[in-house]
């Protein structure tokens, strides 16, 4: 029974994993071919690496990734404080409302914001896109700071203004400590979230500023080139670094 | 105090973040996939220092929307023949100033003044082609001298067709006989049956795909743009090209100004250099497709005029058509009967 | 430029919204006396209003409008009968031409035709059945590795968040280099003496893209749900005298319902929606919901977009419809998103 589980779980981990490892042995194929092997070579990485088009995405992916999770970061914490402060029907309409970028499919959010910038007639862009995913990112901010003010203890705020602290003090010295592993949840969420997203920014940019994603989409219609299975494989194996050690930080915090 | 100091290196590391804009000339092109030497733009920029920025589209239909919804994004587009002409119709292009295109006189003369813009006052053409049947000659015995072919359950599951309404509904209509610019109902109709049954035995709708493909040996025919069919026939010498008897279309792709260009002069600049004749041969050269270019021409020699699938003999030309444009009551019936084709199960 | 863009007015309107919001905002704080918290809402009250309901207002519009602006149920109709627009559109004379030849509406092609629904339905069809899909896949999987005794559970979940971190559009690229006529699975078949199939550019290809990309989506949620769950619970029914598939069926399987539930949503959404899979693994052959709405709004014409926002906002309506009643079966919403 126990060695019938483990195959199992192997065999759904092949499935998720075999196509991944294909990419990245082929990575290292020194022919563009996929059918055949011509010797082993890092001669795709170094053209990845010289890739201007693939470069430039990377740098305009973090950067929007940086700034869309700082602003959203501020937005959604100033919002959370202020909702869960709020009397109870405003308080449920504006989390109803919250929740409506969350729900509402990532292809109608990215068509609703093209038609807004077209409409008003805002040349859609880098500003475009970086509003765009503020706009997605912020709601999740939101979702992670509200369990932590829900846990803080109400008065605290008050007595703080009692003892003559203005509101932007005590909100910088006495509520935000307490919810900060809330706002850093939720920063690396919203991160997380713009760095991996598509959708939204393909309607949402023009096709002079590419992030990694629209712009594999656009290469994937040429033929995909070994340079993206260069990146593939770099993106895996930070990817995997980066969650191991979060992982072995959070076993070690708990031990 | 410091965390003051620490937040505003933050910020500032921020902004710093931003791409920066410089102040520096630039052109916005806006061409197909593949359809340019890119060596070529970095001539251009090395010898007027005007930067190039590169995008790209798939189908003309994708491109008009474009420049229509994004004004002041292009500077420079390619689009083809009748959307040219629709683009004329619908006030979206920039008259061109030929005192800024001296190069203009490397034209072939019959070029100049066509249909699609009759005083010549829009457009300088770029490149010129046809559409035809791209085949494996070991996996296809017979001559391909019909679209029927495309039609042969022989070939099930290893035919490409096009993902672009014009072209694939256009090779229907001249299967069948009538004009690819027919505007009538009952001819309409018939293509679009003919497409839905031919269907199942298509392996794939693609347009920048199809080269690398069938390069590749994933298919046995293809319908594909001259230029395009000639880069793969470089590469894999089993590949042949052929017109078919029925005819086909023969296209120019012109070099247009959108009416809402922000970098007008810098685009004249690049229709003219693009029009030297060393520049289109390094262009036609890399791309493959028939220049336009007399005196580019006379550049390459007889490897370029003794070429069939470049210079098709005048009866091939004969056979083919040009697209126009289809006015809007009637694009509404193009789009819906593309729409039955391409989501019939 | 074109006729749907803001008028010169709109932005007075704006400019004017916005300093009233300011002004009524200056107010209300000044009439209670101080900064209240709530206050610290306020800007992303006008963020929202800017960047969430003044699109979906947008899409709205033009759902029920025309291309010259007029209201119209057209689109809808449209819907509901693709040909709608295209009989309007051509010329009656032209068409009674043609009808007292005899011809019918269908010989003309221009019959009742329900390729948007049939694309919608196909698409909730292809869903349902990456959602079930993943559901027997993911399950036993999740309760494997969230058993007390596997050790190995909390590392082999690492493994399964990876993926689900990982640009989707590099592992559908994965995917279809894996299908292709003389990728790995061919190249084995071929081997093996089975010889090449068709494994790309079709229905089952695009299901596969879907199960893959969506399949961790499935598992994490329930993993969360099954490794909270107190164990003692299913130890006490063994107590009690249940066999292990009792224990299943009447403590585990209830219990972790919020998992399910979370897992549902988080793929069957974005299944319904998705629209790059169908074009990466579908070779154009095959087309979803998303792919119509994709093509309304970037390879037609403008005056596509009225059809597009309608079938949007259809969309839309069904996904909140389907998220309402997952919610009625996991009201505290207990399963919890992972994204």
């Amino acid at each position: 029974m126990k060695a019938l589980k483990r195959i199992y779980l192997g065999l759904i981990l092949a499935f998720l994993y075999i196509p991944i490892l294909v990419l990245i042995i082929q990575s290292f194929n020194a022919g563009e071919s996929r059918a055949k092997w011509e010797g082993f070579s890092f001669v795709w990485y170094g053209k990845l690496f010289n890739d201007p088009n693939i470069m430039h995405s990377l740098w305009i992916t973090l950067s929007i990734a940086v700034l869309a999770a700082l602003f959203s970061t501020i937005l959604g914490t100033l919002a959370a404080i202020g909702i869960h402060a709020m009397r109870k029907r405003p308080q449920s309409l504006m989390l109803t409302l919250n929740n409506i970028p969350m729900t509402m499919p990532d292809i109608v959010t990215g068509i609703s914001l093209m038609l807004l910038f077209i409409f008003t007639r805002v040349e859609r862009g880098y500003v475009t896109m970086l509003l765009a995913h503020i706009t997605f990112d912020t709601p999740y901010v939101i979702l992670s700071v509200m369990p932590k003010l829900k846990q803080m203890n109400k008065n605290t705020y008050e007595a703080a203004l009692d003892l003559g602290a203005t509101p932007m003090y005590a909100l910088l010295h006495v509520i935000l400590p307490e919810v900060m592993p809330g706002v850093i949840t939720g920063a690396m969420l919203a991160f997380t979230l713009s760095l991996d997203d598509f959708t939204i920014s393909y309607f949402t940019t023009s096709p002079l500023v590419q992030n990694l994603s629209t712009l594999i989409y656009s290469q994937a219609r040429k033929g995909i080139k070994p340079t993206m299975n260069a990146l593939s494989a770099l993106m895996f194996v930070v990817l995997l670094v980066l969650l191991l050690l979060v992982n072995k930080r959070t076993d070690e915090e708990k031990s | 105090m410091k965390k003051m100091v620490s937040l505003a290196l933050m910020m500032a590391l921020c902004l710093a973040l931003i791409p920066a804009h410089a102040a520096q000339e630039v052109v916005n092109v806006y061409n197909w996939y593949d359809y340019m030497d890119e060596e070529v733009f970095e001539i251009f920029e090395q010898e007027t220092g005007i930067h190039v920025n590169k995008m790209y589209f798939t189908t003309n239909e994708d491109m008009m929307l474009q420049v229509e919804v994004s004004p002041g994004a292009y500077d420079l587009v390619f689009p083809s023949d009748y959307c040219v002409e629709r683009m004329i119709s619908k006030n979206m292009l920039a008259e061109i100033n030929f005192d800024n295109v001296p190069n203009f006189v490397h034209i072939q003369d019959s070029l100049k003044n066509p249909d699609y813009d009759p005083e010549n006052k829009y457009s300088v053409p770029f490149m010129w082609g046809t559409v035809g049947i791209l085949y494996n000659t070991k996996l296809v015995d017979e001559p391909v001298e019909s679209w029927g072919i495309l039609w042969d359950e022989k070939y099930a599951d290893s035919i490409f067709m096009m993902d672009s309404m014009r072209d694939t509904l256009g090779v229907a209509l001249k299967y069948l006989g009538y004009s690819m610019n027919s505007r009538d109902l009952i001819e309409l109709k018939a293509a679009t049956d003919k497409l839905i049954a031919q269907k199942p035995i298509v392996k794939a709708y693609y347009v920048d795909e199809t080269k690398d493909k069938m390069v590749a040996g994933e298919a046995a025919l293809a319908l594909i743009y001259s230029g395009d069919a000639l880069y793969a026939m470089e590469k894999n010498e089993d590949l042949d090209y052929a017109v078919p008897m029925e005819g086909s279309n023969v296209w120019i792709d012109p070099m247009v100004i959108p009416a809402t260009a922000k970098n007008k002069e810098n685009a004249e600049k690049l229709i003219d250099f693009l029009c030297r004749p060393e520049i289109a041969q390094k262009n036609c050269e890399y791309i493959w497709y028939s220049s336009p270019n007399a005196d580019a021409i006379e550049l390459m020699g007889e490897d370029y005029t003794e070429n069939k699938t470049i210079n098709p003999d005048p009866d091939v030309i004969q056979r083919c058509e040009f697209f126009h444009d289809i006015p809007d009551d009637k694009l509404t019936l193009y789009n819906n009967f593309w729409g039955q084709v391409k989501n019939a199960k | 430029m074109t006729d749907f863009q803001v008028p010169s007015w709109g932005y007075w309107v704006m400019g004017v919204g916005f300093i009233v919001f300011i002004a009524l905002l200056v107010a209300y704080i000044h009439k209670n006396r101080g900064f209240k918290r709530p206050f610290f809402a306020s800007p992303y009250v006008l963020w929202l209003i800017v960047f969430t309901v003044l699109p979906c207002l947008l899409v709205c519009y033009f759902s029920f409008t025309d291309p010259a602006g007029n209201f119209t149920l057209d689109n809808f109709k449209n819907f509901w009968d693709s040909n709608y627009n295209a009989r309007k559109a051509i010329d009656p004379a032209e068409l009674d031409t043609y009808l007292s030849m005899g011809l019918t509406l269908n010989d003309l092609g221009l019959a009742r035709n329900s390729i948007n629904i049939d694309t919608l339905v196909f698409s909730l069809w292809m869903a349902f059945l990456c959602t079930v899909i993943c559901l027997l896949l993911g399950y036993p999987a999740a309760h494997i590795m969230a058993d007390r005794d596997f050790k190995l559970g909390p590392t082999l979940v690492i493994l399964f968040i990876v993926p689900m971190w990982m640009n989707f559009l590099l592992r559908t690229i994965a995917m279809m280099s894996l299908l292709e006529d003389n990728g790995l699975i061919n190249t084995i078949l071929e081997w093996v003496g089975i010889g090449r199939q068709k494994l790309l550019n079709n229905t089952a290809a695009v299901q596969v893209g879907m199960i893959y990309n969506f399949l961790p989506f499935m598992v994490f949620p329930i993993y969360n749900v099954l490794n909270k769950m107190d164990y003692k619970l299913s130890e006490a029914a063994m107590d009690l005298g249940c066999d292990k598939w009792h224990t299943f069926y009447k403590v585990t399987l209830p219990l972790s319902v919020p998992g399910i539930v979370s897992g549902i949503t988080m793929v069957f959404m974005p299944a319904v929606t998705t629209f790059y899979i169908s074009r990466l693994l579908g070779g154009g052959k095959v087309q979803l919901f998303g792919d119509l709405i994709e093509a309304k709004f970037l390879s037609t014409s403008v005056t596509e977009w009225n059809v597009g926002s309608a079938l949007s906002l259809l969309m839309m309506i069904l996904i909140l419809a389907s998220l309402g009643l997952l919610r009625k079966a996991d009201p505290k919403g207990e399963g919890g998103g992972i994204v």
